[in-house]
């Protein structure tokens, strides 16, 4: 034979065609009645067995003091730090001497979600949230202002801490 | 015309419509099971967004395939590409009107419409469209003009898949219809008639006169073939998603392939509502003679009886289509021309002799009693059949035999 063609050596006595095929169908009949564990997702967002984790880095969020003004000092660590370089901060000096963003925007679509602006944050101002549900109808509505940071609710992220790292 | 004729015509024109809605509908809701079943044999809820519990996703789906755009291909040939999804769906909805899905029911009026004049209808109405004389050979001429619709579908839209999957198609049919008639003579031996009724009556007798037990291999041959007929998993040749893109539907979208996606669910429907009738007694309740007292109540029992034993073959059909894999082409030929055919063929001679036994030396005269004793006969070549197709003596492929002198490699204790 010019080319080599390989033989396949197939079970010839010990194959089984009906007892393999009862078999199979015996087994598809019992999946039909287990208990199926879709989560049925816009109605149930979390069940006993799964909820999402308190760590993880959603869409962010920036915390107010109690006269609802941002807590953020515009120190500019944040946008430093962002490997996306997606935080945009122009600061502002008010007549006491207190620093102040006039421009605070985070581009989502830039953002790469590693948390380092709630890490390197020394006010506690800026953090990623617990959130997913981001859908927008134009591509504008993904960069957040600062009205839109402050005024997000959701949960912020716990993020990992190395002093408990399993999370318990 | 006479008022008689007006009122048959009027009451032929009624049934058609019935069993053509019912057909429909039973396609349209057997799409929705399939669903769920692979979904529940997969441990998936399935679908269930369509209206309650998901029971209007039919509908949608409907909808959606009306309103898509409708594609075709510049190379194809048009008159051919429009025409294979019509003859294929017209095969496919045919046969259900020859089958008869209930008891014969009383049916009287006497009505002079307007402009339409005297409809006169009295006596048993028999639950069939027709009662047709020549009964399951009809039926095995339409299923072969199934054949035409793939076919033609393959080779008109000019794409390699599509004619693939066609050539496959019209192969895998072609031997099968063979395999499906020669598993039906034993049928003929039995009843003597051809007629769907006539074979009904034929199972009524007995505690259980089904044609299942004495012609019992006949069954197994008939359903496995019907599964070959309808290209359903595991002999999806046609379409085998994984070699063929889709087969002989590739290029169709919209209506088109609707159309050809109805049609393969209504012959599995179609094939189902033969096996029952011509093996399972048709629309026979075991084990009481009430049901053949003639009677409106008998009628909707009857129909009810049928239905189930329809879903039945129905469910069975999608549970082996999530449970088995595809056959190899080779294979399914070899199964087709070297086992069933000639296993079809030494089983007519089977039980032509077993009858002229029972019938002539042992003088049997009752059906019941003839039924018991073919099954006793079937018995021993049931264990022998099913010990060789488990060992896959038959069923290998066209490699042929190991080489002589090949050892085998010894295997792990």
């Amino acid at each position: 034979m010019a080319i080599g063609v390989k033989v396949m050596q197939r079970p010839g006595n010990e194959a089984s065609y009906v007892r393999a095929t009862l078999k199979g169908m015996a087994l598809t009949f019992r999946h039909l009645f287990q208990p199926k564990i879709t989560m049925q997702y816009p109605e149930e967002r979390s069940t006993e067995t799964w909820t999402i984790s308190p760590r993880w880095r959603g869409t962010h969020r920036m915390l107010t003091d109690e006269q609802g003004r941002s807590k953020c000092v515009a120190c500019g660590l944040c946008p430093q730090i962002c490997p996306a370089n997606c935080i945009k901060l122009v600061p502002g000096e008010d007549e006491e001497g207190n620093r102040y963003p006039l421009i605070y925007e985070i581009d989502e679509f830039r953002c790469v979600f590693c948390g380092y602006c709630q890490e390197v944050c020394p006010e506690e101002a800026i953090h990623v949230g617990v959130h997913y549900e981001n859908a927008e109808y134009e591509r504008g509505r993904f960069v957040y202002d600062l009205e839109r940071l402050s005024a997000q609710t959701h949960p912020v992220s716990s993020l990992w801490d190395p002093t408990d790292p399993r999370g318990e | 015309m006479t008022p008689e004729l007006k009122g048959f015509l009027l009451v032929s024109v009624l049934k058609t419509v019935v069993v053509f809605t019912f057909v429909m509908l039973l396609v349209a809701y057997s799409t929705l099971l399939e669903r769920w079943i692979a979904a529940w044999i997969q441990d998936r809820v399935g679908p269930n967004r369509a209206g309650p519990k998901g029971l209007l996703q039919p509908i949608a789906d409907g909808i959606k395939n009306l309103l898509k755009e409708e594609v075709i291909p510049g190379g194809s040939n048009k008159v051919f590409f429009v025409f294979a999804p019509a003859i294929s769906l017209m095969a496919a909805l045919i046969i259900p009107l020859t089958i008869p899905w209930a008891a014969p029911f009383p049916l009287e009026f006497d009505w002079t419409l307007p402009l339409l004049g005297r409809f006169v209808h009295h006596g048993a109405t028999p639950a069939t469209v027709t009662v047709l004389p020549v009964g399951f050979l009809f039926v095995l001429a339409i299923s072969s003009v199934g054949v035409y619709g793939i076919a033609l579908g393959g080779w008109a839209s000019n794409n390699k898949y599509s004619l693939l999957g066609g050539l496959r198609g019209t192969a895998q049919m072609v031997s099968y219809e063979v395999a499906m008639g020669l598993s039906l003579i034993p049928v003929l031996l039995l009843v003597g008639n051809v007629s769907f009724p006539e074979i009904v009556r034929a199972q009524q007798q007995g505690p259980i006169g089904w044609f299942v037990l004495p012609l019992a291999l006949s069954a197994f041959m008939f359903l496995v073939s019907g599964f070959a007929e309808t290209n359903r998993v595991p002999f999806d040749m046609p379409e085998s998603e994984s070699e063929l893109v889709a087969g002989y539907h590739t290029e169709y979208s919209s209506m088109k392939f609707s159309a050809f996606m109805i049609a393969e669910f209504a012959s599995m429907v179609t094939i189902s509502m033969m096996f029952v009738t011509l093996f399972l007694g048709g629309w026979d309740i075991p084990f009481t003679h009430w049901d053949e007292a003639g009677g409106m109540r008998q009628f909707w029992a009857t129909a009810v009886v049928f239905f189930v034993k329809c879903l039945f073959f129905l469910f069975l059909f999608m549970w082996v289509r999530w449970t088995l894999p595809r056959f190899r082409f080779d294979q399914l030929m070899a199964l087709g021309w070297k086992v069933f055919i000639p296993m079809g063929l030494a089983y007519v001679i089977f039980i032509a002799i077993g009858l002229y036994v029972v019938e002539g030396p042992l003088g049997v005269t009752s059906p019941a009693a003839r039924s018991g004793l073919l099954f006793l006969f079937n018995i021993p070549v049931l264990v022998y059949v099913f010990r060789v197709l488990d060992r896959g003596h038959l069923i290998r492929g066209s490699y042929t035999q190991r080489p002589a002198a090949a050892p085998r490699p010894a295997r792990a204790a």
